[in-house]
């Protein structure tokens, strides 16, 4: 009797934290596209944080917006200076959740889709967004995929009438980004 | 005794629950926020303020191509197109080695001077992990004057249409909108107008800005030089102007009493101050329009971007 109880008690030791289990990234890629008729624009950035909930499916980004790099330095400041206003909003950030976690088996080697819904912001504006990824857990890392459209003027992000014909209204951005187990 | 066993695993589930419970707060918390430097960007729109140099840098791989005018003085009015019948130009090409150094050669129509520099950033404006108040850089150049001599009978050497320029800028961009620079320079002249010329002339710089919008701002520069170095009669270079910025382009437009937009030229050479009385006692004016237009072509692409 005692020794059954002993073992379950160990069970319970090294499963639980096994369900508690928290993932997160420090080079996560996020790329940005904007596809307007006169100039086409792209930049990334290779620094985004992130950390998932296992137990939970819980996550957040945090993207630093002096971290995207563009092909003209010019760009990148203008991004800066006159859209993202990166000074006085210097992060862009998702706070969210897997809401099928029911199909998106974390601890279970597989490809899945996932079902994501949470709050972004950008230029200091707060929206409720929704979207899908594929999340791929093989030995102990998960690798998030997602790709999803973003309005500058949902964010308050101004592009002046002499602009419209260089920088999209919607830009299409991608995540991607393998989280491996905290400590 | 029994129940202790029995207590133990609800004990040991709810330890490792307790985690599980925490989770509502900041989950990026739990990684230690690394603190970055974040580096000043844009207190200048451009690379000059008007004559001089700004703080700014072209940034690597980046070709700046500048073509610029400075007309006749204005009070001629309308019989010569408030000034805009007679131009010096001068034509540039800047190039950004690193985001920190830049080279440039320009060739200017008043007396035919070529002009080089090498301009570098000794520290940048930053705060966070690494927090520094300034922008501090060196800029030096060198100018050969390719114009015939005036006196040819004389022994001229080519060392003789050599001039330089050494240049610290201080600058500090203090909101998105104000920024603010000093410029202690010193120009060498090989060879003076007259015995009673200095070959070494200090002058002090001071520029700001002040952007309007984010495509405009207006901009200034001023230029004093201490009396006593040069001898032949000289006035101090101030100039106002906007700058408009769109895309690659940025325009200048501005009102200076130079013609000159060599370091030796507007420091040393300018001679007509902005109100001044002539020889007869009238009220003259030495204001000039000009303008700068600056366009920017990315060479090479900058690294870590596939």
């Amino acid at each position: 009797m005692q020794k059954r109880l002993f073992i379950l008690a160990a069970l319970f030791l090294l499963a639980a934290p096994m369900f508690a289990q928290k993932y997160f990234t420090r080079d996560g890629k996020v790329k940005f596209f904007s596809d307007a008729s006169m100039e086409k624009i792209e930049a990334v950035n290779k620094s985004a944080t992130a950390v998932l909930d296992a137990a939970t499916g819980k996550m957040e980004w945090k993207v630093l917006i002096k971290g995207f790099l563009f092909e003209k330095a010019l760009m990148q400041e203008h991004f800066n200076e006159n859209y993202l206003e990166s000074s006085k909003y210097p992060n862009a950030t998702f706070k969210g959740e897997i809401t099928n976690l029911k199909e998106v088996n974390l601890g279970k080697d597989g490809s899945y889709t996932a079902k994501v819904k949470g709050r972004m912001n950008i230029h200091g504006v707060e929206k409720d967004v929704e979207t899908t990824g594929t999340v791929k857990v093989s030995g102990g890392a998960i690798a998030i995929h997602s790709g999803f459209p973003v309005k500058c003027s949902d964010y308050n992000i101004r592009i002046e009438a002499a602009k419209v014909s260089n920088i999209s209204n919607e830009i299409k951005v991608t995540v991607d980004a393998t989280l491996n187990p905290m400590k | 005794m029994k129940k202790i066993y029995i207590l133990l695993p609800a004990f040991v589930l709810l330890l490792n629950a307790a985690p599980l419970f925490a989770q509502d707060g900041d989950l990026l918390s739990l990684l230690d926020d690394e603190e970055t430097t974040d580096y000043t960007t844009a207190t200048f729109k451009t690379t000059r303020i008007v004559n001089g140099h700004s703080v700014e840098n072209v940034g690597e791989g980046v070709l700046d191509f500048k073509i610029s005018h400075r007309f006749a003085p204005l009070r001629n009015g309308i019989y010569d197109m408030i000034g805009l019948d007679d131009a010096t130009i001068r034509l540039g090409l800047d190039y950004g080695i690193t985001d920190r150094l830049m080279v440039g050669l320009g060739r200017n129509s008043l007396e035919k001077i070529v002009d080089g520099f090498a301009k570098y950033k000794i520290l940048r404006q930053s705060t966070g992990k690494r927090s520094i108040p300034l922008t501090i850089s060196y800029m030096a150049g060198m100018e050969i004057k390719t114009v015939n001599f005036k006196d040819p009978e004389r022994d001229n050497k080519f060392s003789d249409r050599l001039y330089f320029a050494h240049q610290v800028l201080i600058g500090r961009k203090f909101s998105e909108r104000l920024s603010f620079q000093v410029m202690p320079t010193l120009v060498h002249r090989n060879l003076t107008t007259t015995p009673d010329d200095k070959n070494d002339v200090f002058s002090i710089g001071a520029a700001g800005r002040i952007k309007l919008s984010r495509r405009i701002t207006i901009n200034g520069e001023y230029y004093f030089v201490p009396d006593g170095q040069v001898a032949t009669p000289y006035a101090n270079c101030l100039a106002i102007g906007f700058e408009i910025e769109t895309g690659g382009h940025v325009f200048q437009l501005h009102f200076t009493n130079s013609p000159y937009m060599n370091y030796t030229g507007f420091i040393t050479q300018t001679t007509e101050d902005w109100f001044f009385e002539n020889s007869e006692g009238k009220m003259m004016s030495g204001v000039r329009f000009g303008f700068n237009i600056s366009r920017v072509f990315t060479l090479k692409k900058p690294k870590g971007l596939e």
